[in-house]
């Protein structure tokens, strides 16, 4: 992937170390050494403006993690973020619709709050009109500003989420897992809504999901972690044709098929290690088919010179080598 | 002699409020043979559990089963008192949670919850029993059994929890399992090692088994049969290759193409408009009308119904009669 001039956010050799000790006195009486856990661990990408970048992995791969280190509700331990657009018109849809949507505030409220911070001198029967707009452009009522977010279903409290990060003027999402906890059928109310604003407004996305579907429909990129760093990334076409990671080949073997059940299959075993103490060398050397010795020692890198950097893995670039 | 396991009947579970009788499933009936795994499907709220809870007789009061009857193996469970019903879900029914940590003791050994679970059961003894766990633990797919017998749950992963809770669900052999929602907290990776055990158990043993989830793709992987839920009712039942490729209920058509596609690229997704009634809004007619797209007369006016041993069909006017004026 060429970086082109219009990317809208850089990261570089991003790093987030958390303190995950026993407390202080049970590491004096215990003798226990202290711990750090690498949630993200050397984390490099581009989102070009106007596109969708999505970070897929398993649960405690580092996702929700760097969402946070993007939105600055974590600082880095380590690495660069450059961001090239306006910090304040940069918003966030979490997970649970439910409990990031204040219940003792009507809806009309909740959304004309981040105006009020972006334009403090907005008359109120503006930022009424502006709300008002707001709610038919998610697709509900503007009668819907007088309710409060209990009322509502998870499939329309998460359209009163984006309709509240919409009111910031954004240029940038972070979305990490919006539709998570909804049904299939609502999301999919929700992803064309998406897909509708990102085509009508420009708006970039970084989307966070474990659906491997759902990301599919969505991304113009996908990053694959695991362990903390990004052992894939490819545009979503040649990710889905010719996945160069043992890890991505193994999600993609294993996620449920609808339309070519893989009734027989004997899934692959092993499980994901601590994130505490990850494996030496390449983590996943502990269930990969392809491991040899090089693995257990070293580390692989995405390198320029292999496939663009498109992918972190030995066997993958003995096999490109063999390739030229 | 015939292999049917479960047999349910015309089930309808109530709960009486201050406003008025909600009713959480409406005449439901499905049955399960031996070794067969059934799927239920619907979205939240559509009234999977609290037909698996009224299966297993865990319905919190004031829940009632208020008509209808459930038979397991030709014995009629759902007039039997709490005790009666407490030996029959340790003996004759398993129940797998979505959350494995509701099934285990977080104060004991997860061996030794096996082996009492075991001995309650059968009439072997301590050492016996603790062979038994440790042959139950190695069938599920615990490594190091030796070792880990002797852990806490807090000392498994999510995925090894839940292995435990099924060698639970089986230490008396039960000829029928519940599980409601086993794989939804799990990752992918893990999800499809546990849904590939149950298979692999169902088949060895001849366990009749339930399988309550949202997940469509897990169903097309897993089960047998899929029974479609609606708003508290049976929307559609089949084969589940049937009912993936050719659905015959408007519902189910809706849901399947509201799944993004593995394999193929569409700028929009299929949507259903609307969303599911709550269970004090049910309107009249078919619950789906007003969300579909060949709603007629007929279907504001008249409940389609499945017949009660119907192996394949839709609840829909459509589907069954052709005509909905
Ligand atoms: N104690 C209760 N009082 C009133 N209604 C209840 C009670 N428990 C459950 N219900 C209702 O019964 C209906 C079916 O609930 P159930 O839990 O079976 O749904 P489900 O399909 O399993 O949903 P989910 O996928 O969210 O678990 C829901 O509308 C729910 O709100
Ligand atoms: N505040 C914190 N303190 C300690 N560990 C944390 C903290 N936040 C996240 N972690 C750990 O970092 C890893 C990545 O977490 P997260 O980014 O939330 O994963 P996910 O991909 O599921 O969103 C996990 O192992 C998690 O337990
Ligand atoms: S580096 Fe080695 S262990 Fe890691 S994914 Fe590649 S082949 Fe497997
Ligand atoms: S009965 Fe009528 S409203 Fe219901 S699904 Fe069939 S056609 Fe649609
Ligand atoms: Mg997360
Ligand atoms: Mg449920």
């Amino acid at each position: 992937m060429t970086i082109r001039s219009n990317a809208i956010l850089e990261v570089d050799g991003l790093e987030r170390r958390f303190d995950v000790s026993a407390p202080w006195l049970n590491r004096l009486i215990e003798r226990k050494p202290r711990r750090t856990l690498r949630a993200v661990d050397g984390v490099d990408f581009v989102i070009q403006r106007g596109q969708t970048l999505a970070l897929v992995g398993e649960s405690g791969c580092g996702k929700s993690t760097i969402a946070k280190l993007v939105t600055g509700l974590h600082p880095p331990s380590d690495g660069a973020i450059r961001f090239h657009g306006d910090r304040d018109r940069l918003q966030m849809i979490f997970q649970d619709p439910f409990a990031s949507l204040n219940p003792r505030w009507r809806v009309g409220r909740i959304i004309a709050e981040p105006l009020r911070t972006l334009r403090p001198e907005m008359p109120a029967e503006a930022v009424s009109a502006r709300v008002d707009e707001l709610l038919r452009t998610v697709g509900l009522a503007p009668a819907d500003g007088l309710k409060f977010p209990h009322e509502f279903s998870g499939g329309q409290r998460q359209r009163i989420s984006i309709a509240r990060a919409l009111a910031g003027e954004p240029e940038f999402l972070v979305c990490d897992e919006p539709t998570s906890a909804l049904d299939v059928s609502v999301q999919a109310q929700v992803l064309n809504l998406m897909k509708r604003l990102q085509r009508e407004m420009g708006l970039t996305y970084l989307f966070i999901s474990h659906d491997l579907s759902v990301v599919r429909h969505m991304a113009d990129v996908i990053a694959v972690m695991y362990l903390g760093r990004i052992v894939e990334i490819q545009p979503t076409k040649d990710l889905f044709a010719n996945p160069l990671h043992p890890y991505t080949r193994l999600l993609l073997e294993t996620i449920p098929d609808l339309e070519a059940p893989k009734r027989d299959r004997a899934p692959m075993g092993g499980e994901v290690p601590s994130p505490v103490s990850p494996p030496s060398g390449c983590s996943f050397h502990p269930r990969c088919p392809l491991a040899f010795d090089r693995c257990r020692r070293e580390r692989p890198e995405r390198r320029a010179e292999v496939l663009d950097r498109r992918v972190a893995c030995f066997a993958a670039e003995a096999e490109a080598g063999a390739a030229v | 002699m015939t292999d049917i396991v479960l047999d349910v009947r015309n089930l309808r579970v109530e709960f009486p409020t201050r406003k008025g009788v909600l009713t959480a499933v409406d005449d439901i009936s499905l049955q399960i043979r031996r070794g067969e795994i059934l799927g239920m499907v619907g979205e939240s709220g559509a009234g999977k559990s609290m037909t698996g809870m009224a299966i297993l007789g865990l319905l919190e009061p004031p829940g009632r089963i208020a008509a209808g009857s459930i038979h397991l193996s030709g014995d009629r469970i759902d007039t039997l008192d709490d005790r009666e019903m407490q030996q029959v879900r340790g003996r004759r029914i398993g129940a797998i949670f979505q959350d494995p940590l509701t099934s285990l003791n977080p104060l004991f050994r997860v061996g030794d919850q096996l082996v009492e679970t075991i001995r309650l059961h059968t009439a072997l003894d301590k050492a016996q029993a603790r062979a038994r766990a440790m042959d139950l633990m190695r069938e599920v797919g615990i490594p190091a059994v030796e070792e880990r017998i002797d852990n806490y749950p807090h000392q498994f992963s999510g995925g090894m929890r839940q292995r435990i809770v099924i060698a639970l669900a089986l230490c008396a052999e039960p000829e029928l399992i519940v599980a409601d929602e086993p794989t939804t907290a799990l990752d992918v990776s893990i999800q499809a090692q546990i849904t590939a055990l149950l298979k692999r158990l169902c088949r060895e043993r001849g366990t009749a088994v339930m399988l309550v989830t949202h997940d469509m793709g897990v169903i097309a992987e897993t089960a047998d049969r899929v029974a479609v839920m609606y708003a508290g009712r049976l929307a559609e039942v089949g084969p589940v290759d049937d009912v993936v490729r050719r659905p015959r209920h408007p519902y189910t058509d809706g849901l399947m193409g509201s799944i993004p596609s593995l394999r193929s690229e569409v700028e929009e997704l299929r949507m259903i408009p609307g969303a599911m009634p709550r269970l004090d809004a049910i309107p009249p007619g078919c619950a789906f009308n007003p969300r579909c797209a060949h709603a007629g007369p007929r279907c504001r006016r008249e409940v389609p119904r499945l017949a009660a041993t119907a192996e394949a069909g839709a609840a829909c006017w459509l589907a069954t009669e052709g005509a909905v004026a």
